[in-house]
């Protein structure tokens, strides 16, 4: 039998307020355990909420990238139970009244392809401390910095069809949360947190199969893995004429495995109801309009623009527009040297080859776009040949000097253009090689062109690779097809 | 000394007739000697309130004239006090010391005024006799051997006695204005949002509201002025200018439209405090008021309405309460389950019990829209009858409990210890003002009569209630205990 894929992704995205989502406490990572919980975070009694606007405007700010309905009210619930992570026994969210309601994320597949993912709907809530398991000697460690950090969760339609796709998806939704700036999608951190819903179904079947919901996907890679496991598994288990549990699994990406957590039967009964310490959000067109006027251009539209206006590939578009640094980076490369197709060229080679090589982002790239623009620059009026231009480019991300010209000119890296010059390297050449002039003259003349790379090389290394590549061809071509 | 009203010791204090800290060593000297009887008091700072009122009487000299600076007052142990133990009636917080202090007790530190201490109350102010304390019950001191009232029966027991000038209380669903009249005070419950609930221990979250407890309704204008105002801690706090209330206490009253809600007439009220109460009508026509019939259709839902919405906001406030951060603790806890299941069943005493699992239940899957969602609707519709009735009339009148204070033991069943409520409880659904005044005795056991106003009508209310005891003197009345412990 032919088997369906359905997935459906709900992601928590942490949002980069200041301080937390109903605390003046600071949402900063990293800090010493419980340093960062005041008196609300912690849940003692008599103190109260106070909803932090910024988060609200961060939540607007992400329906508005998803072309997604902004209701006029929107209302906090409290969703009850009992852990101990969870200082007041519930969490303030948003069950029946969210902030965000449904819209639509573009998804560009590998085969450059472009997709619909629908959302269903995105809400506020606060999350969670965390509990600490080890080094306690059998007791559990509570730090409470986390409880309270604001947080968007964004459900999906169950619309993604493969890995891929969950995986597609989840970067579009990383790409327009950083370019909203409202995240900094750091999923180690555990910025961007993923749960998944995965199901099957026979091909041509219209409803959807059992699905097990899995939690803790906390990677793009992950995503890919746990969806390649969780889909196997259910098909096995209906192949062997069982049946999919609704439960809720768990990714150990160690094992690259899922396991149950707990079923439908032994699920909590949250007992959502409004939270009568908050009042309901009431968004006045105005104030979304204005936000809306203040939105950066996003991903999708960028990657429209760069095929449209700047003529690049679907491919060079997509990368190059998949964040906002890297596309700012891009598009100031471009400005400076004047040519995108170029800039699309270095900024994706060289400068993301050497990004990647060191493990860089590129806000901690020691060349910036200027640099780089004024590099090639260098080489499309010719100042420098392509070779010269890759130790140009290395010098200056080893910081040995502060323009490209400052480079070419301490190294003597000009390109030679000068025919005299290059006619006197050429002889010399032709004279220490006279085996390899009399193997050219007696070849077959559809192989003497190959057999030119020879010379070609000698020469420019007789330059130190400084003689302008196209100029060497033509003149030893004419050189040496004198001597036949 | 402790025969005088708040305004009057202010005045004292004002002429230097007497200092705050003569004033303050002598309700702690009140204290010492009738609290024993009364057990109206949790905790009894001593130390801290001879201090704030040393620092007071330096403030007068150096030229602070507000009204408030140096009288002493109690709080009901529900207000959170930075340093000083903030039980709320229960085992559970016998041990918590709050870090920080209630915007109103905030307020009334800035005023000037000094805590002698922290007065009894229901556990988590769910009870409406006082009975339901971890610390015991407080007793009434007009007769020893009744209820003050509840939930704010050690405030109302504290300020009757002359143990305290006038003290703050909380009104969920009538803990302000029950044991005011089953004491024979005046208590004042403000609108919903009128006055700040941060710092105060939650019980029911959309109905909880602080208030002013003390002889006079001249007094709770005085005390209101301090504690009213948005607060930017508090969302549900309105954010509306704060009149001065003791400004138009004095206005005729010539042409006061007084409605009576008949429903507030009918089965189940004591005929002697009907008596009380339609006396205390006909003083107002003779202050020049006329009075009429209205209908509150709804009233006999209030009470199914507020024992499904009052619990439910209860369980998920009372949730925060699992031994983990503060409060109770068991010993030895197997495991996070036993942790839970013994530290809540040790520190929380039955009536909590009682409602933890009436919300735990209602919000349930499966009876939310059965219970809470109904309640909610129930709630809009009593709201609705209180806004049709100020349409034609300005004022409410009626008794504030259907029976002086009961004996202490006397109701043992839980529905009945609620129908204490009925004539209150509307009030903290429909979010209005209200306010209990003494109107007469049924023996030796005080009668309060309920004013209720439109939101934000407490200026009207504590106008109303004031011309009555310039027509009266009922709240001059001193129970004998007093005298006895003089």
């Amino acid at each position: 039998m032919q088997w369906e894929t359905v997935i459906g992704l709900e992601v928590h995205v942490q949002l980069a307020t200041k301080s937390k989502i109903f605390s003046g406490a600071s949402t900063a990572f990293g800090a010493e355990p419980n340093s960062q919980a005041c008196a609300v975070d912690l849940g003692m009694p008599g103190v109260l909420p106070v909803l932090n606007e910024q988060a609200v405007a961060m939540a607007v700010q992400f329906g508005l990238a998803v072309h997604a309905e902004i209701p006029e009210v929107s209302v906090f619930d409290r969703k009850n139970y009992f852990y101990p992570d969870l200082p007041k026994g519930y969490q303030t969210s948003q069950m029946y009244h969210p902030i965000v309601g449904p819209g639509e994320v573009e998804i560009t597949l590998d085969d450059d392809t472009v997709k619909h993912v629908r959302i269903h709907h995105a809400h506020l809530e606060e999350d969670a401390g965390k509990s600490l398991h080890e080094d306690y000697h059998g007791m559990t460690g509570i730090d409470l910095n986390r409880a309270g950090t604001p947080l968007l969760e964004i459900v999906s339609e169950p619309d993604m069809r493969s890995a891929k796709e969950a995986a597609a998806y989840l970067k579009a939704i990383h790409s327009i949360v950083t370019y909203l700036g409202i995240s900094d999608g750091n999923m180690a951190e555990g910025s961007m947190r993923c749960d998944v819903n995965v199901s099957v179904r026979p091909v041509g079947q219209a409803e959807y199969g059992t699905r097990a919901e899995i939690k803790n996907v906390n990677s793009f890679r992950f995503v890919e893995r746990a969806i390649a496991f969780e889909v196997e598994r259910q098909i096995e288990l209906i192949e062997d004429g069982s049946n999919v549990v609704q439960e809720t699994r768990l990714f150990d990406p160690e094992r690259d495995e899922t396991r149950s957590m707990r079923t439908k039967e032994e699920a909590n009964d949250y007992r959502y109801f409004p939270c009568p310490d908050l009042l309901p959000v009431v968004l006045d067109q105005a104030y979304v309009d204005h936000l809306r006027e203040a939105l950066p251009e996003l991903p999708a539209d960028k990657r429209e623009r760069f095929q449209s206006e700047l003529g690049l590939s679907a491919y060079d578009a997509n990368v190059l527009s998949a964040s906002r640094s890297m596309a700012e980076f891009f598009e100031e490369v471009k400005d400076v040297c004047g040519d995108a197709k170029q800039a699309a060229n270095w900024v994706q080679g060289e400068f993301s080859g050497a990004l990647n090589r060191e493990n860089l982002s590129i806000e901690q790239s020691p060349i910036n776009a200027r640099q780089l623009g004024e590099l090639i620059s260098r080489v499309m009026d010719e100042t420098i040949n392509g070779k010269a231009a890759k130790e140009v480019f290395q010098a200056l991300w080893n910081n040995q000097g502060k323009s490209a010209d400052e480079v070419i000119e301490a190294k003597g890296l000009k390109q030679v253009t000068d025919t005299g010059a290059i006619e006197a390297m050429i002889d010399e050449v032709i004279a220490d090689s006279p085996a390899q002039v009399a193997q050219y003259c007696d070849a077959e003349p559809e192989k003497r062109g190959k057999m030119i790379g020879y010379f070609v090389g000698q020469v420019m290394k007789a330059s130190r690779g400084t003689a302008n590549p196209q100029q060497v061809n033509k003149l030893l071509k004419e050189k040496l097809d004198a001597k036949l | 000394m402790h025969d005088k009203t708040l305004t009057q010791l202010a005045a004292a204090l004002q002429k230097s007739e007497l200092s705050s800290r003569e004033l303050t060593a002598h309700y702690l000297q009140r204290i010492e000697k009738a609290d024993a009887t009364l057990n109206s008091f949790i905790s009894v700072t001593t130390e801290q309130a001879l201090t704030q009122a040393d620092a007071a009487d330096q403030a007068r000299a150096r030229g602070k004239t507000n009204l408030l600076n140096g009288i002493p007052l109690a709080l009901k142990d529900i207000f959170c006090t930075q340093g000083i133990k903030t039980s709320c009636g229960s085992k559970m917080l016998d041990n918590f010391v709050a870090p920080y202090n209630a915007t109103v007790v905030e307020k009334l530190n800035e005023a000037g005024g000094i805590t002698l201490g922290k007065t009894n109350m229901d556990e988590f102010a769910m009870g409406s006799s006082n009975e339901n304390s971890h610390y015991g019950p407080v007793k009434n001191p007009w007769d020893l051997s009744a209820v003050p009232g509840g939930s704010s029966g050690g405030s109302a027991a504290a300020v009757a006695a002359g143990l305290t000038p006038a003290a703050f209380g909380t009104d969920t669903g009538g803990s302000i204005r029950q044991p005011a009249s089953f004491c024979g005070i005046t208590g004042l419950k403000p609108t919903y949002g009128r006055v700040s609930r941060y710092g105060i221990i939650a019980y029911a979250s959309s109905l909880d509201q602080a208030g002013p407890m003390a002889r006079t309704a001249e007094d709770c204008a005085h005390l209101l002025n301090v504690i009213a105002g948005h607060d930017a801690r508090d969302s549900t706090s309105v954010a509306r200018v704060v009149p001065d209330y003791a400004e138009a206490l004095n206005a005729p009253l010539s042409g006061l439209k007084i409605g009576l809600p008949v429903e507030y007439f009918g089965d189940g009220l004591d005929p002697d405090v009907e008596k009380a109460v339609r006396e205390a009508v006909k003083v107002y026509e003779s202050l020049g008021a006329s009075v009429r019939e209205v209908s509150l259709p709804h009233t006999h839902y209030a009470i199914p309405a507020y024992y499904v919405i009052a619990p439910a906001e209860a369980s998920s406030n009372l949730s925060r309460y699992d031994g983990v951060r503060f409060g109770h603790r068991c010993e030895n806890p197997e495991d996070l389950i036993d942790l839970y299941k013994r530290s809540r069943d040790e520190g929380f005493g039955n009536e909590v019990k009682r409602r933890i699992l009436i919300g735990t239940h209602t919000l349930s899957e499966g009876f939310f829209d059965a219970y809470y969602k109904k309640a909610q609707q129930v709630r809009r519709l009593i709201r609705q009858d209180f806004l049709n009735a100020f349409k034609d009339v300005d004022v409410l009148m009626g008794p504030a409990s259907p029976t002086t204070a009961f004996e202490l033991g006397a109701k043992k069943d839980p529905v009945s210890m609620y129908l204490q409520d009925i004539y209150t409880i509307a009030v903290n659904l429909a979010g209005i003002p209200g306010i209990s005044v003494p109107a007469g005795f049924v023996g030796n056991r005080p009668v309060g009569l309920q004013i209720l106003g439109t939101h934000f009508a407490e200026a009207q209310l504590l106008n109303v209630a004031h011309q009555f005891q310039q027509a009266t003197d009922w709240h001059q009345k001193r129970p004998a205990f007093a005298e006895e412990t003089a």
